[in-house]
């Protein structure tokens, strides 16, 4: 049962190393590289396609609201907002999980049974 | 107490997810832009999409009717495509680029369920981030929401058929499901700008020759976080994972 837990970890441990590997190394190895958004190569290639400068026919809602660009700093702020929802979400649901599995793991324990035989937990979300 | 492994998991998932936040590349990946497609075609994405939606939309009602706890695993689902779609990733080319995360959803929930859990996130980032655009959400949701999911879902279920190890099953499956939601958005725009000389196709491979290199490594990495959050959610909602199939329920 031990090894199996090593053996799990270790997995994971190996898939975050080359996942950030895989993000870090054109950072270091493309030294000065812009990083832009590759829709910006898109658009170059629809106009390089045509033939022609290509207008946007629809402006972005927010950006008619303040009548211009997003602000960068304003963009990555909303990026975060993205990603911090995401987070706390699935952080709130693993902190429920990893409570749900400890306390019904002792319980079932305590009342004599095999602690990998647990029993279903009745608790709901709702 | 020593961790277990689920436990151990997670700490090392949740550090993942900080290291990603080092990375505050100001700059829009790709989603087709905002005004960039001509109206009939959004209007016709837009109604492809809709099937998807609607059989979504019913499925989600059903499934919290028929089992409330499910909603963890939904929210989850949801809330990956909220991470991983907003994390822009460098990549070889010098640009970059983000992922979907449609994948977690697809292989748990099924193409419909995702389509609607990829149009909020869609819909968050046409509105707030003037990115992707809502006269392309139609166009967008099918690549991302619906074709991508179907792949990997797809993918996934004959892989299981095949008897394939688990993990690379759905590191394939949802690697591929990224690149195809992107080889499906360069379809869309090179049918929105076919090239003059060679047609719809040769424009596709020039836009796809755009996207690809960039997206490739992404796609890799999609794969793999999409292992990692099965690994901690597989020790962890076994009931859930047997609810909605991902796990066969064990007899006795």
């Amino acid at each position: 049962m031990n090894k199996g837990m090593d053996k799990d970890a270790r997995t994971a441990a190996v898939l975050i190393a080359v996942t950030l590997l895989i993000a870090l190394v054109p950072l270091l190895a493309l030294k000065g590289a812009q990083f832009e958004g590759s829709d910006g190569a898109g658009s170059e290639m629809v106009e390089e396609v045509t033939g022609g400068e290509h207008e946007p026919w629809f402006e972005p809602v927010l950006e008619t609201l303040i009548g211009g660009e997003l602000p960068s700093e304003m963009e990555t702020l909303l990026f975060c907002v993205q990603t911090g929802i995401g987070v706390g979400v699935i952080a709130y649901c693993f902190g429920y999980l990893v409570a749900r599995k400890r306390y019904s793991a002792e319980g079932a324990t305590e009342a004599g049974a095999q602690p990998h035989e647990r029993q279903r937990p009745e608790e709901s979300l709702a | 107490m020593p961790y277990t492994k689920s436990e151990k998991g997670l700490l090392v998932a949740s550090g993942v997810l900080v290291l990603a936040f080092a990375f505050p590349e100001a700059a829009s990946a790709m989603h087709i832009m905002e005004g960039y497609l001509p109206l009939v075609h959004c209007v016709a994405w837009g109604v492809v999409c809709l099937p998807f939606l609607v059989a979504g939309t019913i499925s989600i009602r059903n499934t919290l009717e028929q089992n409330r706890r499910l909603l963890i695993l939904l929210a989850m689902s949801g809330a990956f495509i909220f991470v991983i779609s907003s994390l822009k990733i460098p990549s070889v080319t010098g640009s970059c680029s983000h992922m979907t995360g449609t994948g977690l959803a697809a292989i748990l929930f099924g193409p419909a369920v995702t389509s609607v859990l990829g149009i909020i996130v869609l819909i968050f980032q046409a509105i707030l981030l003037a990115h992707g655009g809502l006269t392309s959400l139609g166009a967008n949701t099918l690549s991302m929401a619906i074709v991508g999911p179907v792949l990997t879902w797809g993918l996934y279920a004959l892989g299981r058929r095949a008897g394939l190890n688990w993990k690379v099953n759905i590191f394939i499956a949802a690697a591929l499901g990224d690149l195809f939601t992107y080889c499906i958005t360069s379809m869309q725009l090179a049918i929105a700008y076919p090239s003059a000389a060679g047609g719809i196709m040769a424009s596709a491979v020039k836009f796809l020759g755009v996207f690809a290199p960039t997206q490739l490594p992404l796609a890799v990495i999609e794969g793999l976080l999409t292992v990692l959050i099965v690994m901690g959610l597989k020790g962890l909602a076994e009931p859930e994972l047997q609810e909605v199939g991902f796990l066969k329920v064990k007899v006795g």
